[in-house]
């Protein structure tokens, strides 16, 4: 092969080297970064660190509470109040109830959901079962705890906002790392 | 000869749009087979409408442009004696056909626009229900009521095999409809529990995806009471063809009286649970329960669909120990299409087919599972 | 070789190594063409039997597992094995005729991209022989039903996917290196005729979104076989993620398969008009424009996931948006046909018939836009029909618009114009039975991907099924017209096979040597 040949070669390789190199190193970080400055995609559900607001008694919201079971996934799960009545900047705390129902120890992990959609960015929870995964012995039952806070600059259209989680089996995958779920 | 086409085209393009008009002003009737239907709420009347205004706009667009079009074909034929001239710009002209569409899109913007804005508004309901597609049926429930049910294809498999002729309501029927009161709007919070499904209810003018892992919200408030008769609309499986959608608006003095009946119902199977029943009663009570829930898969024979759906007949689960049989049926096997159905059925339901699956086709096992077993193996620590 | 390309009597193995070891864009382009010609006739018997199936309500023929798999398989073979390797047929045997090259850039790249396409459907079809039976979520596999719920022959559905869209992108690099590089002395960009400028565009929009099919694909993989959770809730992934990757592919994809129409579109009706295209310059930039427009319209395939009403919104204008640039292109079209001295050979009648049905199933399309009707329409007969009249009498008209035009150039012989109109005049109206009834069809209400409907459904679809059978023997007759034509069909010995046709590839001999514009020629 000709010597410019070898060197173009040589340097095409490197650069898909290179460019691959980028996409596994260097991406990810670019990307936590874009998402942070811009607030986009998917770390509005993280663990929130509360501040000091005002509560705003000028206004009431109705948060509801709605469970769901994904596939193959058997415990009984379900919030233990259907409804609650919150002034946006209370703090507020909820139980959900879990009961592994079968023979087997398991682990689960509840996903959470806001509907509207543009209620999502100002549902804040401090502290949450879906932060974690949720083991739970054979037979064993819980009550899970979740605190909310409703942000004051919620839009004044909403007035109901709903929480719904849904309940996976996570017992074959529980090397999954869960501090940053959506 | 092709001046004799272009008129039959003509002929033929103006009756499909007159039998297209006839069924639109129609709707309600017959021949809604050619349109869409108003339907009974808000938002399915403005989808309706819309879709008329961009029908209409589209019609006399096409008319005018394939007129020209026709007209062109036919004057300026060769066989005419039509020379061609050698123009092939214009910008005027380029401009025009550019800015007026143009505006065209803009001042139909306007109605979209305002529709889009009723479809999206669920604020303020009286009543919220969750729906949940699973495959393949749904689940409905009455969020803070307690009343949750599974809605399952009624017709049986012997009529979509040609076994039996059709029926008039032919898979237009399940097993318990969703019961909604007239007159307050509702919410309905839609997830899927599996794979991606779509509610859809076209004369409520519902249709939103069952995604598994979140929910989705739509509306729809009707003063019409009916059966509203709707579909899945996301490619789900083999079944995705038979998982309807039916839907009871009652008045609400009536719906009252359906939701305490549910309540009623619910309270006294949880207290009946512990009644021993016959060998032969669950047999009847079993085959029932699967030839509707588990025919679809397993097959009426109990044989299955080899190397995707196993046989039942002779199966090692059917024919060893209880314990077993009642994990598979209760838990669901893990990574595959078999379900838990501890949601979906009673335990009266699911004693029944666990019985009938260890005795028919042969399997002849000879024990007999009870309602309080399954209730037991389901609180056993 | 000196004495021309290996014919059947030099032998069985010189024969077969030509056309295995062909670096000549003739011969590749004919390979793409016979190819994708037997695709259409494999994706034409899946639509067949889902048509047979769907003659009556009710299961007669064969099982919903099945059926999915046969509309999944219809789909894909249609899309990725007929329309796509069709139009680089076209592609490669007219670029470089019509830019005065002697042949592409890249011609053992060319000979690679055309070969590995026969070994990734050979792959493809065979998972319908395999345990589990072959993909059967549909030609759009979403996820999990494609991911969790797949059957085991998945991994060859993705491997197969893969071949395909490295296919496309080789076959797409090698079309801009040649109309860049090699252009004959002359020819400026806006000299050169529109389907060189159309393929020039779909090959930027290939290369801007295979990789992102095979990044949606390759997730899945991840998903399915290594423990991710792209697509997964559980894990913190997203189903709906699914959808917005593949349809920033998807969407471009179907103007991929649309654009080189126009262009083939543009090149028959002023030869038939003898009239030059009317407004080139705005074909060009209209061309432009619905590419860029594509990149960034998507969602419009998904406004019932319930999206934010602000992206709903927004999705829903700028798909209305496109139909700007359409229009022009039909006006255009029309114009050009205005004031010129008209014939109604084949290739024509198929032309004439793109701009009617095509612009039809344009203005279903633009309903479909329409987010608070699409809440009627999505996942319906209604976007069947729609879809199947833009890429049906759109794209496949054009296709084989474009065969009956230049096959009297690629073999020297003139088919049967009779025989031409015969076909041309079964294949519309059975196009027109099968998917007109499909509209109404989607407004009554019946979805689309399912094995069996409710009696209400029952007149439409029996119509529907027998205008399929018209247009499946009409495909027949198209078979026939060809093999007849290369074989007994009356010589043409002049370069200027029509009256009026005008471009480069006209001034060479018909039919066109093995070896065409050695040294390039001098454009005016």
């Amino acid at each position: 092969m000709q010597t410019s040949h070898r060197t173009l070669l040589a340097k095409l390789l490197a650069l898909a080297v290179a460019m691959f190199l980028f996409a596994v190193f260097v991406l990810p970080p670019l990307y936590d970064l874009f998402c942070e400055i811009t607030g986009i995609g998917g770390r509005t559900d993280g663990k929130y660190e509360a501040v000091e607001v005002q509560v705003d008694t000028s206004r009431q919201v109705e948060v509801q509470f709605v469970a769901a079971n994904n596939a193959e996934m058997p415990w009984k799960f379900y919030p233990m109040e259907y409804s609650v009545v919150v002034y946006p900047g209370e703090t507020r705390a909820v139980n959900f109830f879990a009961h592994n129902t079968t023979g087997e120890d398991m682990v689960a992990q509840a996903i959470p959901n806001v509907l509207p959609n543009n209620a999502a960015d100002y549902f804040h929870k401090t502290e949450c079962f879906c932060f974690e995964n949720q083991p739970l012995a054979a037979g064993d039952q819980a009550e899970l705890g979740l605190v909310f806070i409703i942000d004051p600059d919620l839009p004044d259209s909403v007035n109901t906002v709903t929480l719904s989680y849904t309940l996976f089996d996570i017992t074959d995958r529980t090397e999954l790392s869960v501090s940053q779920i959506q | 000869m092709l001046k004799k086409a272009q008129a039959l085209f003509l002929r033929s393009l103006g009756a499909t749009l007159a039998l297209v008009y006839v069924g639109g002003a129609n709707a309600e009737s017959a021949a809604s087979q050619l349109n869409m239907p108003q339907g009974v709420t808000e938002v399915s009347q403005a989808a309706y409408d819309i879709h008329m205004i961009m029908m209409w706009i589209c019609t006399v667009i096409g008319i005018a442009v394939f007129g020209f079009m026709f007209y062109v074909m036919y004057a300026h034929r060769k066989s005419r004696g039509a020379v061609a001239e050698n123009f092939h710009e214009n910008l005027l002209v380029e401009l025009l056909w550019t800015i007026v569409p143009a505006i065209i899109l803009i001042v139909m913007a306007i109605p979209a626009t305002t529709a889009l804005l009723k479809v999206y508004d669920t604020e303020n309901a009286d009543i919220d229900i969750k729906v949940t597609g699973y495959q393949w049926k749904w689940q409905y429930e009455y969020l803070g009521e307690d009343v949750k049910y599974m809605s399952e294809l009624r017709t049986p498999q012997d009529e979509i095999y040609g076994r039996e002729p059709k029926g008039e309501h032919y898979l237009r029927e399940v097993t318990e409809p969703l019961v909604l009161p007239a007159g307050k709007k509702v919410r309905f919070l839609i997830t899927g529990n599996d794979v991606i499904h779509s509610w859809w209810v076209p004369d409520f003018g519902v249709k939103r995806d069952a995604v598994p892992g979140l929910f989705t919200s739509a509306w729809a408030k009707t003063d019409k009471p009916g059966t509203y008769v709707g579909e899945c609309t996301e490619l789900c499986g083999s079944g995705h063809a038979f998982m309807p959608v039916v839907v009871e608006v009652k008045e609400q003095a009536e719906y009252d009286q359906w939701l305490a009946g549910k309540k009623a119902a619910a309270a006294e199977y949880a207290s009946t649970i512990g009644k021993e029943w016959t060998f032969d009663e669950l047999m009847v009570k079993g085959e029932e329960v699967y030839n509707r829930s588990c025919a679809g898969c397993h097959a009426v024979n109990g044989e299955g669909i080899p190397g995707i759906f196993p046989a039942l007949k002779n199966s090692v689960i059917a024919l060893g120990p209880v314990v077993e049989h009642l994990r598979v049926v209760v838990d669901g096997i893990e990574g595959s299409a078999m379900q838990s159905f501890a949601d979906q059925l009673s335990e009266v339901d699911i004693a029944a087919v666990i019985h009938y699956e260890r005795n028919a086709w042969g399997n002849d096992v000879g024990d007999i599972t009870q309602p309080i077993d399954v209730l037991n193996y389901k609180q056993a620590k | 070789m000196a004495h021309g390309p290996a014919t059947l009597a030099d032998g069985w193995v010189k024969y077969i190594s030509r056309w295995i070891f062909t670096t000549n864009h003739k011969d590749i382009g004919t390979l793409y063409l016979w190819f994708s010609f037997a695709m259409f006739i494999l994706g034409g018997s899946f639509a067949m039997i889902i048509r047979a199936e769907l003659f009556q309500p009710g299961m007669q023929l064969i099982k919903p597992e099945f059926f999915n798999q046969m509309t999944t398989m219809h789909g894909l073979v249609m899309v990725f094995g007929a329309i796509m390797p069709a139009f680089v047929g076209l592609a490669n045997w007219l670029i470089p005729m019509m830019i005065g090259a002697p042949d592409m850039a890249l011609p053992r790249m060319n000979n690679l991209s055309f070969w590995i396409l026969p070994f990734a459907f050979a792959i493809l079809v065979a998972t319908l022989f395999m345990e589990g039976g072959g993909p059967n979520f549909g030609w759009t596999f979403y996820a999990p039903l494609s991911t969790t719920y797949a059957p085991d022959t998945v991994n060859y559905f993705i491997f197969g996917v893969h071949i395909m869209g490295a296919s496309s992108i080789m076959g797409s690099i090698n079309i801009i290196a040649t109309v860049m590089n090699m252009r004959a002395p002359g020819m400026t960009y806006m000299k050169m005729p529109m389907f060189v400028w159309t393929w020039l565009i779909t090959a930027f929009l290939l290369v801007a979104v295979m990789p992102v099919l095979a990044g949606a694909v390759t997730m899945m993989l991840m998903d399915i076989n290594f423990g991710t959770s792209f697509f997964d809730a559980a894990g913190g992934g997203d189903p709906v993620l699914f959808q917005h990757v593949f349809w920033f592919f998807g969407h471009p994809e179907v103007y991929i398969i649309i654009l080189p129409a126009f262009g083939v579109v543009s090149q028959i009706i002023p030869t038939f008009s003898r009239k030059p295209l009317f407004g080139y310059s705005s074909m060009v930039y209209a061309t432009a424009s619905i590419a860029f427009m594509s990149f960034i319209v998507w969602a419009h395939h998904m406004f019932t996931v319930g999206m934010p009403i602000a992206g709903e919104l927004y999705f829903m204008y700028a798909t209305m948006l496109i139909a700007v640039p359409t229009g022009v292109k039909v006006f255009n079209w029309i114009t050009t046909m205005y004031k010129g001295s008209l014939t109604f050979e084949t290739p024509m009648l198929f032309s004439i018939a793109f701009v009617i049905l095509f612009t039809f199933g344009g203005f279903t399309g633009l309903m479909l836009s329409i987010a608070a009707a699409d809440i009627q329409y999505h996942d319906t007969y209604f976007v069947v029909a729609h879809f199947h009249y833009v890429m049906v009498a759109g794209a496949v008209f054009s296709g084989t618009a474009a065969v009956y035009y230049w096959l009297p150039k690629w073999c020297g012989k003139m088919y049967d114009e009779t025989m031409g109109k015969v076909q041309f005049w079964i294949a519309f109206i059975g196009f027109n039975i099968t998917f007109m009834p499909q509209h109404f069809l989607g407004l009554a209400g019946m979805p689309r991907r399912y094995a069996d409907y409710g009696l209400q459904f029952a007149d439409w679809n029996m119509v529907s099924s027998i205008g399929a059978f018209m247009y499946g023997a009409a495909q027949i007759l198209f078979l026939f017209n060809v093999v007849r034509t290369i074989t007994y069909g009356k010589p043409v010995d002049k370069p200027e096979v029509w009256e009026g046709a005008e471009g480069l590839e006209w001034t060479v001999p018909t039919p066109a040597p093995y070896h065409t514009f050695e040294k390039p020629p001098q454009v005016q």
